[in-house]
């Protein structure tokens, strides 16, 4: 019996999303194609670099293409319900009418303008990495018990780090390698506070964002600034191209051709997706973060768990934070992750703590962080600070239960205390 | 293989739950352990688990004396325990719940969990128990939650089993099935320690029986030794625990409910088609297995249910639509299942506790003003006649014993002018002093002419107690009956199951 | 009684002398002429306690009385320093209520940040666009800003009630998205000072700014009463009404309070509505005591420092009072210990944190300071997101 209202539940929430996508075309063909009294040529250029040339540039009449993407969401929405009636999965179809409207905004917001399309999925992936590494961080945190909003100090903290002996060493890959240690000693902090003291996490972790700030600040204004050229001149690392792939039309130069960080975060998600629902490792993690006093019963020491798994995911971030540094601009500067810690943390709650959700999450507010600044210089009608709130209100309507009910893992937060329950 | 425990201790700040305990269970028997409502059996079974530690004492296995620091010292042991409240993840499947703690992995190094099905399914096939590997925990009936203890307790190769108080989520049924089962696994030759505190049960199935009181081992008995010595030696003195009461006397209808139907969000029934009254100076039992519908319906009728059709009246006022704050107003007293969650705020004092729901009424406030000095004044009249044992009425509520936390609960709720007194489970857990209080206590209710409708998943205290009694089974109103019922008859019930030699007495 | 006092200010007065110990080591071990003493154990220690004992004396002569400018003049003179920390302390009191109030009716307010930014929009529109009498356009800027504020707040507790969506990420979120927003308003005509293009709102009339209470050389004004007033209001509201009743009883226990007929939801909204129009209050004072001008660093880190202050407080208004003054007095002494002896002013968020982590930690300070009897904090029991 309770099975039935669980499942009923569950596609309750698929229908109302499927309700959405049917609204969200509607509003595309009235918005992007119906109501804007001039339209004018988009031109589309797809090629970056040295790959293979499929289309060198595509011009579309601006109204003519929000039309005809409008109705590619349509057809998909449409898709989308027929799959969900024949109780089939339905997942390509959201891929596709998401393509659809996106295409069909574009085709609006940049109306008579030059759009490099490639550049524009490459940027957003790369705005996307130091968010999937610290949405990564906190995943592998929170399914085990420990909230973590302290990854914007992780970043933080590990960004300098590895800035800072990237400089002295005047080296990116030393730089890359000890970015984890510095996350993972910030988890530290988190786990022994959080495990031991058993401090509420949530103020634990801002208190150690303020920490991190302070000190990399604090260690900035003292030496950074004055011997600039020892302390904060860091090398990068360079972009690799996979041989062969990296030819690839579109999507070579999007995957293919980047650098070591990048190439690591691919291996970083597949193994946390299938390890987390498939090995002993994240059995264990979520029994800790569910029922700990069941994972107790069977011999499990939860604090021990927990207390790896934080330290795990300061070294996930770590990465995530040598990105900021050594993977792009080399130089450290104060409170250069701007808030990031708090859009991974975001887009973990928008992805239902499951990595493939966390990383669809954070593309998706990449993507949008990078069409703001694309469509900033090519004059947009929305205001760009509009567009920098789409992360955070996306989150609060996730979290608000209007796309269906988001659950964190049960035990997450509660600190674990050793026949604490008597 | 055999248990012995000697001399086993431990203190919990001042409370000693349990005091130089000695017990030996032998291999093959089942083995009682009875005791009331905190006297320290679940401590003793968490330490012999593993999972507190004991200030003093041993624990012998076949002779043996062995270190158990946690439950994995335990299972090495061959002890298994199913737990009163279930240890098993909610949102993993019975496989996954059965390997955590044992996974086995493949050559890839992700988990085994083929091995663990064809384990289940043997173990399942051979103590006729039906269980899908696969299902989700969260969709399964307690009863086969349970059996999913059980079962790994049997993968685990466990030759001593422990039940804590496993028949307290069960009906009447379900429990034969498990005393049954019982027998059963102490005939291939396992020991059982079988935790609990009914006398019914232990005398059914158990083979000896020690009895704890006040964490000590207070006497060790056969199960042909009659329920009253045995309760005597419970509680520390003789009980009689029938209670003391006249016939009553019904006046006009208090409650009255007609094809009632409380919903959840989902628009699913969680009590259906109900109907019900309640007179002045009468008392109607809902009786039923825990988690029929009777908690929501219960909630139903003060206001705490958002989604209800049909209509719910208090001497004639529809109730439906009106908030927590005026239904109680309107002359309903409610004392809820849970006092620590639901009943009491435990860093509140016990002045503040027993104005809960009147805190905006004279004296205790003026306008928006609030008057403590007034609320403390009245505080100290209610702890004295309900003989609430407390060092001062300032003192927080968490302070209290389980029987004064439930003291200050009915003197808030009868202190109010009510003409219905709702009551749920309102002896769960309390010692039988304290039972003996609150029996004698709403049978004064009713006595006054208050119509009293009381949500008892006990039994005993449902005959004990009932002028009338309506068996709640999946969310509906089966069958009410006399109080002059027998036992099987509403224990059928509480099963689902309508006869036709019952039939004559529903009304 | 005096043992009471005594066990509720220990634990806080233990744990600022660890963090300025902390905070001491920190400055000693990144000083160049320290380290380079470092062989000579004894000259090491002497030198260490000198820089170190150097940048407290300097912040000390930043926050509170620095008897060089009371040379040559008055020795009143030398109190400007205590007079800014004044100024710092005001809008810090009422955003520390704000997280506070929030505390005890169970909810943690991040979002004093963004609700702060709403009480200066408002205050400063009204500021700087209408002509009113003195006494009247102060009192219209606040209500504006206070009334933005509260709405602000009322979200979030308006989606906790309805949705059980968690304060925490909401406010979080919120405070993003407020002052993405600032930047938005600040760039549109109805905000932009005439004349210039980088985000800057025009100056707040004469009229409208808070009148100073020593005179021109002081800018301590009156927000310090304004803000003191708002704690007595909260410690009676609290404890003395059935309003603060009902949130404390939502607070410890909300399930316990529904059944009692209390709404819970209810509560919630009136919460995070007042606790909102206290951080807008504080944006408010700040514009129009201090700042005079809206720009898009206005709530600078007054927001965080409220949880801090919040928790170093133990949530009672008094201890708000008192944590504020101290927060405020390191920040304001910070910039003086910075300009004067070059030791950056980023130490001050090492201490402050350090203050809250060593406060939560209480089983910490104990073990540290071999103290048995010390009274828990507990400003705050832990519970998950899902709570």
């Amino acid at each position: 019996m309770k099975n039935k209202t669980t499942m009923s539940r569950e596609s309750k929430r698929k229908l109302n999303g499927i309700y959405s996508m049917a609204i969200a075309s509607i509003f595309s063909i009235v918005v992007f194609a119906y109501l804007p009294k001039v339209s004018g040529d988009v031109t589309y250029s797809f090629v970056l670099d040295k790959e293979w040339v499929l289309i060198q540039q595509w011009v579309i009449d601006s109204r003519v293409g929000a039309y005809g993407f409008s109705a590619l969401s349509v057809l998909f929405t449409a898709l989308a319900y027929y799959l969900f009636r024949k109780g089939k999965k339905h997942g390509i179809a959201i891929f596709g009418f998401s393509i659809g409207f996106f295409m069909a905004f574009l085709c609006w917001a940049s109306a008579g303008d030059f759009v490099p399309f490639t550049g524009l999925l490459q940027g957003g992936l790369i705005l996307a990495v130091p968010l999937i590494y610290g949405s990564l961080a906190g995943l592998v945190c929170e399914r085990s018990g420990v909230i973590n909003i302290a990854i914007e100090g992780q970043l933080l903290g590990s960004a300098f780090v590895a800035g800072v002996v990237g400089s002295l060493l005047q080296n990116a890959w030393y730089g890359l390698l000890v970015a984890p240690f510095a996350g993972a000693l910030i988890s530290v902090l988190l786990a022994v506070f959080a495990i031991k003291y058993r401090i509420d996490q949530v103020i634990l972790g801002f208190v150690i964002n303020v920490l991190v700030i302070g000190l990399t600040s604090f260690a900035a204004q003292r030496f950074l600034r004055e011997d600039s050229e020892k302390w904060n001149e860091s090398p990068i690392l360079q972009p690799i191209n996979i041989p062969i792939l990296y030819k690839l039309p579109i999507i070579g130069p999007m995957f293919f051709s980047q650098t070591i960080i990048i190439y690591l975060l691919y291996v970083i998600i597949i193994v946390t997706q299938i390890a987390l629902f498939k090995s002993k490792w994240g059995l264990r993690m979520r029994s800790v973060g569910e029922l700990p006093v069941a994972a107790e019963s069977v011999g499990i020491d939860v604090n021990k768990v927990r207390f790896r798994n934080v330290i795990i995911a300061g070294a996930i971030a770590g990465f995530g934070g040598a990105y900021f540094t050594v993977g792009s601009v080399g130089a450290f500067s104060r409170e250069m992750t701007a808030g990031m810690g708090f859009i991974a943390l975001a887009a973990l709650i928008f992805g239902r703590w499951t990595p493939l959700g966390a990383l669809s999450a954070a593309l998706v507010f990449g993507f949008a962080d990078q069409l703001r600044s694309v469509l900033s210089i090519a004059g947009t009608p929305i205001p760009s600070a509009f567009m920098m709130m789409v992360p955070y209100i996306a989150t609060i309507i996730a979290v608000s239960g209007f796309v269906g009910r988001v659950r964190a893992p049960a035990a997450d937060g509660i600190p674990y205390q050793r026949g604490g329950s008597h | 293989m055999s248990l012995e425990l000697r001399g086993i201790t431990k203190q919990f700040g001042s409370l000693v739950a349990n005091d130089d305990i000695n017990f030996k269970v032998e291999a093959g028997e089942i083995h009682a352990i009875l005791g009331e409502n905190g006297a320290g059996k679940s401590t003793l079974m968490n330490i012999v688990y593993g999972l507190l530690a004991p200030d003093k004492g041993q624990i012998l296995v076949d002779g043996q004396e062995i270190k158990i620091k946690s439950p994995l010292d335990a299972l090495a042991a061959g002890i298994g325990m199913v737990h009163q409240h279930f240890m098993l993840i909610p949102v993993f499947t019975v496989a996954e719940n059965i390997v955590l703690g044992h996974e086995k992995t493949n050559r890839a190094g992700l988990l085994d969990l083929a091995t663990a099905r064809e384990e289940i399914i043997r173990v399942s096939k051979e103590f006729n128990f039906e269980v899908d590997p696969d299902a989700l925990i969260e969709d399964l009936p307690v009863g086969i939650q349970q059996r999913v203890e059980i079962i790994r307790a049997l993968i685990y190769n466990s030759k001593i089993l422990i039940l804590d108080e496993p028949t307290a989520v069960l009906t009447p049924q379900e429990t034969d099935e498990l005393l049954a089962n019982m027998k059963k696994l102490r005939d291939s030759g396992r020991s059982i320690v079988f935790i609990t505190h009914k006398l019914r049960e232990v005398k059914a199935v158990a083979d000896r029986i020690s009895i704890i009181r006040r964490g000590k081992v207070v006497g060790t008995v056969q199960p042909s030794a009659s329920q009253e010595e045995m309760a005597s030696l419970m509680v520390g003195r003789p009980v009689d625990l029938t209670v003391n009461k006249a016939d009553g006397k019904p006046g006009k209808t208090i409650l009255e409910m007609v094809d009632l139907n409380v919903l959840d969000t989902t628009g699913r029934a969680l009590a259906s088609k109900i109907n019900l009254t309640v007179s002045a100076g009468e008392v109607v039992a809902v009786a039923g297995v825990q988690g029929n519908g009777q908690s929501e319906l219960a909630e139903a009728i003060v206001g705490l249910r958002e989604h209800l059709t049909g209509s719910i009246k208090l001497s004639g006022n529809e109730l439906i639509g009106r908030s927590v704050d005026e239904c109680l107003k309107a002359g309903i007293a409610y004392v809820p299942e849970s006092r620590e969650l639901d009943g009491l705020i435990s860093s509140f004092s016990i002045t503040e506790n027993l104005i809960l729901d009147t805190h905006g009424e004279a004296p205790y406030s003026k306008g928006i003003f609030y008057k403590p000095a007034m609320a403390h004044q009245v505080a100290l009249e209610r702890i004295k006649e309900f003989d609430i044992r407390a060092q001062s009425a300032n003192d927080p509520a968490s302070s209290l014993s389980g029987g004064n936390k439930q003291k200050v609960v009915l003197a808030r709720e009868l202190s109010r002018p009510v003409e219905l007194v709702v009551v749920c489970q309102p002896t769960r857990g309390l010692d039988v002093g304290s039972i003996e209080f609150v029996h004698q206590r709403l049978i004064s209710e009713r006595d006054s002419g208050r119509a009293v409708l009381l949500f008892s998943t006990e039994l005993d205290e449902v005959f004990a107690l009932a002028d009338r009694i309506a068996i709640m089974y999946r969310g509906e109103i089966i069958a009410i009956v006399p109080a002059t019922a027998s036992r099987e008859e509403v224990g059928l019930y509480m099963a689902g199951i309508r006869t036709a030699t019952a039939k004559g007495g529903a009304a | 009684m005096i043992k009471k006092i005594l066990d509720k200010t220990l634990l806080p007065l233990f744990a600022f002398l660890l963090a300025l110990f902390v905070g001491g080591l920190v400055i000693g071990f990144t000083d160049n002429k320290v380290l380079a003493k470092i062989s000579s154990p004894i000259e090491f220690l002497k030198i260490l306690g000198s820089t170190v004992g150097n940048a407290y004396l300097a912040l000390f002569q930043g926050a509170i009385y620095d008897p060089n400018l009371a040379e040559g003049k008055s020795f009143m003179a030398g109190f400007y320093p205590l007079s800014e920390t004044m100024v710092a302390t005001a809008p810090l009191i009422l955003c520390g209520l704000s997280v506070a109030l929030a505390f005890k009716s169970g909810l943690f307010n991040i979002g004093a940040q963004g609700q702060f930014i709403f009480g200066a929009v408002g205050a400063s529109y009204i500021g700087f666009k209408y002509e009113m009498p003195m006494v009247m356009h102060i009192m219209v800027a606040t209500l504006a800003g206070l009334i933005l504020a509260a709405l602000w707040g009322g979200i979030v507790g308006l989606l906790k009630a309805k949705t059980g969506a968690h304060e925490v990420i909401v406010t979080i979120m919120l405070n993003y998205i407020a002052a993405k927003f600032l930047l938005f308003l600040l760039s549109t005509q109805y905000f932009l000072r005439p004349g210039r293009l980088d985000p800057i709102a025009p100056s707040v009339k004469e009229t409208a700014k808070l009148p100073s209470l020593f005179g021109v050389d002081y800018r301590v004004n009156i927000g310090i009463f304004i803000a003191l007033a708002a704690a007595v209001f909260i410690w009676w509201l609290l404890n003395r009404s059935i309003i603060g009743f009902r949130f404390r009883a939502v607070g410890a226990n909300s399930s316990a309070a529904r059944t009692a007929g209390i709404s819970v939801s209810a509560a919630m909204i009136a919460t995070m509505a007042i606790s909102g129009a206290l951080a807008g209050m504080g944006g408010a004072i700040h514009t129009l005591g201090n700042q005079y001008e809206l720009t898009d660093t206005v709530a600078a880190t007054f927001g965080f420092d409220a949880i801090t202050v919040a928790l170093l407080g133990r949530g009672t208004p008094l201890g708000v009072v008192l944590a504020s003054f101290l927060f405020a007095g390191l920040r304001v002494g910070g910039q003086t210990m910075q300009a004067n002896v070059g030791v950056p002013v980023e130490i001050v968020l090492v201490i402050q944190a350090l203050v809250v982590l060593f406060i939560a930690a209480p089983d910490l300070v104990k073990r540290i300071f071999k103290l048995r009897n010390l009274q828990e904090a507990s400003a705050m029991a832990s519970k998950g997101w899902n709570g």
